[in-house]
C-alpha cells in the first residue's frame, strides 16, 4: 500500500481516543504506573506519557500475556471435556505511542509463533490490534535500533506512525489497511500534510556495530568458553531481561486444577538454571555462560537462519533493566571486533 | 581508590587470593561488579558512594566460587551477608577475605571471618530513621489496607526472580517454586502465584535478611521489596531480641528449635 501523509493536531488525536472508546476498542499506552512506566489501558491523551526513551515492559503483553489461559478442560464418566478459548471475544485493541522498535518486534514475534503451527490465539489477538506508533525524539546510550535494521523513525510494524513535528501537531504516516481505516474513521480530524518531513524531528542514532559480522563472529566463538564465562561473570541468572524483551518468546505450559482446571501459558527465559533441565537429570546447559550465549545465539543467529529474521530489535531494555549492567550493546560489539 | 588497586594488585601479585570480586566502571559511568583476577588490571577497581550492590551475591555461584579464594570489597550489608553466610555454613575462612574501604579511603583487610565479626560490632544494624519513618506509616495502615496495598504491588510481579537472584541469602540451588512434586508455589505469575511467592520469599529472609535493599534495586517493576524485609527485621528484633548476619555462630531466629520456648504450640 502506498503510505499517505497527513497531519494531526493534539486535540483532534484526543477525540480519536474518545472514537476508539465508543467503538468499543482497548487503548493501551504508556502510562505512569508507581515510578516506572508501562503499556497500560488508558481513557484520554492526558493519561499517556510520550516524553521517556522507552517503557521498562515492553508492548508484547498485548499479543503475548505473562499468564494467559489456552483452555480448560473437565474430566467426567472417564471422558475429557476440553473448552476452547473464544479468540472472538478478545478485545479489539489499539496501542498507542509505542516506539518503532516495539512495532518491529511483533514481526519477530510472529515468526515464532506462526512458524510450524501458527498460534490461533497470538494471531487473533495481533490481528485484533492496530499499531500507532510514535517516532523517538530522543535515544539513550542503550538504544541501538539503527544497527538491526529500525530507526528513530522506522515505519515496520506500524499502522500509523506519528512524528511530533511541532508543539501540539503530529506528522501521521498513514501505512496499512488498518492505517487507513484509522484515517477513515476519523475523518474530519486528519488534515492534509505539509511539505515538512520527520526528519530533523527525529532521534540521532549512529549504527552502533555492523549487523553483518555478528552471526559469523558468534559461531567464531562458539566454542570459546573463557570468552563467554569473560561475559556472563556478573550475571545473576534472572529473567529480567527476557521479560521485559519485545521478542522473547519462550514459553512454560502450567496446568492448574484437577478433574476441571486449565491450561496456562507463562513466559519462561533461558537465563532460568532450570530453563533445558531434562527429566533424565541432565541440562545441555548447566552453566550461565552457556545460558548467556543462548541468549544471543538465539536472537543473532537461530532466529536470522531458520525464520529469516532479527531477535532483537535494537530498544535497550534488557540493558536498563538488568540489576547487574549487562549490557547487550557492549557484549555484541565485543563479539563483532574479529576472533583473535 | 589508589589505596584499594594497590591493596588488590598485592594480594594478586602475592596469590593470597586468585579474584578480586570489586567495583568497576559500567554503563554510563555507573559501578558494576568486576572480578579482577591479574594484578595488571587491579587499575579497573573503583570504590564511591554509587557502589551499592552486595558482592557477597557471587560468593554462592558456581561460575566465581571455582576461581579460588576471593578478596571481597565490602560495604557493611556485605559483611553482614558474609556471617550469616558463614553462620549458615554456606562459606568458610579459606574462600574470602574482605577489604573495606573507609570514608578517608584507607583499606582495611579483614583476613578471618573473626575480623569482620570484630569490625561489624561497630556498625549499627538498626534500620535508619528514614526507614523507621516509613515503617511506621505502613505499620500505621490496617490489615485490609495493607492486603490492599500489597495486592497491587503484586499484580505488577513478572515473576523474573531478579530478586532472588539479587539476594546473597537466596542461595539455594532448587527454589522450593521450582519443586513441582509436589508443587508448593503456583509457577503462573498470576494474582495467587505472585502472593505467594512474595510472601515465601520474604518469609525464608525472615531473621536472615541482612537489608542490603538489592532485590529491591533489581526489581524491573519497582515493587517496594525493601518494606517487607524491614518489617520483618523489626519484628524478628522485637520478639527475639535477634539480629542476621553480626555473628559467625549463630542460631537463627525462625529456624532454631530450643526446648524451653516461651510458646507451648512447638513443644
Amino acid at each position: 500500500m502506498e503510505t499517505e501523509n497527513k497531519l494531526i493536531r493534539r486535540d483532534a488525536l484526543e477525540k480519536l481516543f474518545s472514537q476508539w472508546l465508543a467503538e468499543g476498542k482497548r487503548i493501551l499506552a504508556p502510562k505512569k504506573c508507581g515510578d516506572k512506566i508501562d503499556f497500560a489501558p488508558v481513557q484520554t491523551l492526558d493519561e499517556v506519557s510520550l516524553d521517556q526513551v522507552q517503557t521498562v515492559q515492553s508492548p508484547k503483553t498485548a499479543v503475548f500475556p505473562r499468564v494467559e489461559e489456552l483452555f480448560s478442560f473437565k474430566s467426567m464418566d472417564g471422558r475429557v471435556q476440553i473448552r476452547e478459548r473464544d479468540n472472538d471475544a478478545l478485545p479489539e485493541t489499539v496501542i498507542f505511542g509505542l516506539r518503532p522498535c516495539d512495532a518491529a518486534a511483533f514481526a519477530s514475534l510472529a515468526a515464532i509463533f506462526t512458524w510450524d503451527c501458527p498460534d490461533s490465539l497470538f494471531s487473533a489477538r495481533l490481528g485484533k490490534m492496530t499499531i500507532v506508533g510514535l517516532a523517538c525524539a530522543r535515544a539513550d546510550e542503550y538504544c541501538f535500533c539503527t544497527a538491526v535494521g529500525g530507526g528513530p523513525g522506522a515505519t515496520q510494524g506500524s499502522d500509523v506512525l506519528l512524528t511530533k513535528v511541532s508543539g501540539d501537531e503530529y506528522l501521521a504516516e498513514i501505512l496499512t489497511a488498518k492505517g487507513r481505516s484509522v484515517a477513515q474513521a476519523g475523518a474530519g480530524l486528519f488534515k492534509a500534510a505539509t511539505a515538512e518531513t520527520k526528519e530533523s524531528h527525529l532521534a540521532k542514532v549512529e549504527p552502533a556495530f555492523a549487523l553483518d559480522k555478528i552471526t559469523p563472529a558468534l559461531a567464531a566463538w562458539f566454542d570459546d568458553a573463557a570468552f563467554w564465562e569473560e561475559q556472563s561473570r556478573r550475571c545473576l541468572g534472572c529473567g529480567a531481561c527476557a521479560y521485559v524483551c519485545p521478542t522473547c518468546a519462550c514459553f512454560d505450559i502450567q496446568d492448574e486444577g484437577g478433574v476441571s482446571g486449565k491450561r496456562l501459558r507463562c513466559w519462561d527465559s533461558c537465563g532460568f538454571s532450570l530453563f533445558t533441565l531434562h527429566t533424565s537429570g541432565h541440562n545441555p546447559r548447566p552453566l550461565q555462560s552457556q545460558r548467556w550465549r543462548q541468549r544471543l545465539m538465539h536472537k543473532f543467529a537461530y532466529m536470522p537462519e531458520r525464520q529469516q529474521v532479527l531477535g532483537c530489535v535494537g530498544c535497550g531494555r534488557c540493558s536498563r533493566a538488568c540489576p547487574v549492567d549487562m549490557n547487550i550493546l557492549e557484549h555484541l560489539r565485543a563479539i563483532a571486533e574479529a576472533k583473535p | 581508590m589508589d589505596a584499594l588497586k594497590n591493596k588488590a594488585r598485592e594480594l594478586l601479585a602475592a596469590k593470597t587470593v586468585q579474584v578480586v570480586i570489586g567495583y568497576g566502571r559500567g554503563s554510563g559511568g555507573a559501578a558494576r561488579a568486576v572480578f579482577v583476577r591479574e594484578a595488571s588490571k587491579a587499575d579497573t577497581l573503583v570504590f564511591d558512594d554509587g557502589c551499592r550492590q552486595n558482592l557477597a551475591v557471587y560468593l554462592m555461584k558456581p561460575e566465581v566460587r571455582k576461581l579460588g579464594k576471593a578478596a571481597l570489597v565490602a560495604i557493611p550489608s556485605t559483611l553482614r551477608a558474609v556471617l550469616q553466610l558463614a553462620a549458615e555454613n554456606q562459606v568458610g575462612e579459606h574462600d574470602l577475605l574482605a577489604l573495606v574501604v573507609t570514608p578517608a579511603g584507607e583499606v582495611v583487610q579483614l583476613a578471618t571471618l573473626q575480623a569482620i565479626e570484630a569490625h561489624v560490632a561497630s556498625l549499627d544494624p538498626d534500620l535508619s530513621t528514614a526507614e523507621k519513618e516509613e515503617l511506621k506509616k505502613y505499620e500505621a495502615l490496617s490489615l485490609e489496607q495493607r492486603r490492599q496495598f500489597w495486592q497491587e504491588q503484586f499484580s505488577r510481579c513478572l515473576k523474573c526472580y531478579a530478586c532472588r537472584a539479587a539476594c546473597p541469602l537466596c542461595y539455594c540451588s532448587r527454589c522450593t517454586v521450582e519443586c513441582n512434586q509436589p508443587q508448593w508455589i503456583p509457577v503462573p505469575a498470576h494474582d495467587l502465584g505472585n502472593l505467594e511467592w512474595n510472601v515465601m520469599r520474604a518469609m525464608h529472609l525472615a531473621g536472615r535478611c541482612v537489608n542490603c535493599g538489592d532485590c529491591h534495586r533489581a526489581c524491573p517493576v519497582g515493587i517496594p521489596l525493601y518494606l517487607l524485609n524491614q518489617k520483618l527485621i523489626s519484628d524478628v528484633f522485637a520478639n527475639f531480641n535477634f539480629r542476621s548476619g553480626m555473628a559467625v555462630k549463630t542460631d537463627n531466629a525462625m529456624s532454631t528449635f530450643k526446648p524451653n520456648d516461651s510458646e507451648d504450640f512447638i513443644r
